[in-house]
């Protein structure tokens, strides 16, 4: 029983990982592609159909180029900063079902690493800790735009995880566990009993929150290209360049399952329609961080903790107040 | 004839010109609220959304796929330089007057000329350096046979500089011109086509 286990989950960790590098790229394909016909433009065309080997040519570029290290640069550190985002950002899928449980040759598969009782907790936390990626890794690499964008994911870092977790705050109230399979059994009634039509506050604050977290366009001021080149990328080359990438596509990604999890019913009762919904569901949300990236501007550090503690934070705080006053009567 | 007096006449407010009425800024904490819910509720944002997704969906796309595909060249660009021939007989219609050496003003073009066995004059070498050409268009439009003019060839690349210079390149294949395969010339001066279908009559009020 131990034994089968153990392997079980090997298993299902490969799985995970494998799927979703690919997914990361494929992420990259579909980002320029949506953006492209946003823009009335084709994307690419040249690599294979409709430009679809473009990832594997991405790839190999990633993989071949060389690695560079600045003199001055601060090494370990430099060396371990991408590695802690894509690990995170793979190690927050643990707590997320990504299917609800099938049977397969007599065997039930539950497509979740480790349903733990403090799931989101432990999403949220890993996810917080990714930070540390772009942190140390513009602040190890001696270049005064990735300083800037330091002191940029620092500012962002502080301000929206606070909406994160507050915003949640409701939706735990009501449901009473911090388990992402509770969350989805509690919405497993039918459109009717999804959270976001209970808790609609709390699901545009974390919804806003999200793209503070994976740092996607609204919110993209850690590495906005036209300000501070790239950011805390901007010294980093070839796979340790990958890596940051494949962690925010990945992490874009998992925070699109969350979403979908918390507050739109996740995979419903878990029959094979439900499974598909999820996926589609997810995939409505991946598709929106490039939606917003095709249509809106950046907005400055400044106004962004303005926007978070100004008016995200007092209204998830109400949201709370609100929740528990109504909770109570 | 026209009078200064309109062009003199500095007072702006008189001219028809208005000034934007700007909002002022707000001032109070309350002010500033109000203005951030109005501006949350009209929801430009989602404006932008729409923008871009109309533009997803009409699949209204704009690209060129270069290499593939190429957008005509109008026919009085002025790119690489054709030596013409006379249709059907194929000879030079050069004469070697050197007017284009003579007027070429980056002094790019350099001819040679001899009596051939008719006595006639005969062009023995012809070179353009099309690294110094600045295409202003000078030696076509003196060139008194229409012999040299401007083609549309845009694409130059090459290994050597010295394939810029190659007469035997520029000018029209003898076989092609006797056989009459060269078309029309429609090149540096000519009427851009479909020309006809843009002209507007000239009204007649008077």
């Amino acid at each position: 029983m131990e034994t089968a286990y153990f392997i079980e989950t090997i298993i299902k960790i490969v799985v995970i990982l494998l799927v979703f590098s690919a997914l990361a790229g494929f992420g990259t394909y579909f980002e320029r592609k949506i953006l492209a016909f946003m823009q009335r433009r084709l994307g690419p065309m040249n690599v294979g159909p409709f430009g679809v080997l473009q990832i594997a040519a991405d790839g190999i570029k990633l993989f071949t180029k060389e690695d560079i290290v600045p003199t001055n640069a601060v090494g370990p550190i430099f060396k371990i900063a991408p590695v802690i985002t894509a690990a995170t950002a793979f190690m927050a899928a643990a707590a997320i079902p990504f299917l609800p449980q099938f049977t397969i040759f007599g065997y039930t598969v539950h497509p979740i690493v480790a349903d733990v009782n403090i799931g989101i907790l432990y999403i949220l936390g890993v996810m917080a800790v990714g930070f540390y990626g772009p942190l140390l890794g513009s602040l190890a690499s001696s270049n005064k735009f990735a300083l800037l964008s330091a002191a940029r994911a620092a500012a962002v870092f502080i301000s929206y995880e606070v909406i994160t977790g507050l915003a949640l705050l409701g939706p735990l109230m009501m449901v009473g566990s911090f388990s992402l399979i509770d969350f989805n059994n509690y919405q497993a009634g039918g459109m009717g009993d999804w959270i976001i039509w209970s808790q609609p506050v709390a699901f545009v604050l974390f919804w806003i929150a999200a793209f503070a977290e994976t740092g996607r366009t609204p919110f993209h001021l850690v590495a906005n290209d036209h300000e501070i080149i790239d950011g805390f990328g901007t010294e980093y080359s070839g796979m340790r360049w990958g890596l940051f990438f494949i962690g925010e596509y990945a992490n874009m990604f998992f925070i699109s399952f969350v979403i979908v999890l918390l507050f739109l019913g996740g995979f419903g009762d878990g029959s094979v329609f439900g499974a598909l919904m999820f996926l589609l569901k997810m995939s409505f949300f991946f598709f929106f961080f490039l939606w917003t990236r095709a249509a809106w501007p950046d907005i400055r550090p400044d106004q962004l903790m303005w926007l978070c503690w100004k008016v995200l934070m007092p209204l998830a705080v109400l949201n709370v107040v609100v929740t528990g006053f109504v909770m109570m009567f | 004839m026209m009078s200064l007096e309109q062009f003199e006449n500095r007072n702006v407010s008189e001219n028809g010109y208005y000034k934007v009425d700007i909002e002022s800024y707000p001032e109070t904490g309350w002010e500033k609220a109000k203005q951030v819910f109005s501006r949350t509720i009209r929801g430009e944002l989602f404006v932008g959304l729409w923008v871009v997704m109309r533009e997803m969906l009409k699949f209204d796309i704009h690209t060129v796929q270069y290499p593939k595909e190429k957008l005509p060249v109008g026919p009085r660009y002025r790119a690489v330089h054709e030596m013409q021939r006379l249709w059907e007989s194929g000879t030079e219609r050069c004469i070697g007057c050197g007017l284009c050496e003579k007027i070429c003003i980056s002094d790019c073009i350099r001819m040679d000329t001899r009596i051939d066995e008719n006595s006639r004059k005969e062009v023995s070498e012809y070179t353009i350096n099309l690294g110094r050409c600045i295409f202003c268009g000078y030696c076509a439009e003196v060139c008194p046979e229409l012999a040299i003019v401007h083609g549309g060839r845009y694409e130059n690349t090459s290994e050597q500089r010295a394939h810029f210079t190659d007469y035997e390149d520029m000018l029209t294949p003898f076989d092609m011109a006797v056989k009459g395969q060269v078309p029309e010339y429609p090149g540096f001066g000519a009427v851009t086509p479909h020309e006809d279908e843009r002209v507007k009559s000239t009204p007649l009020a008077y």
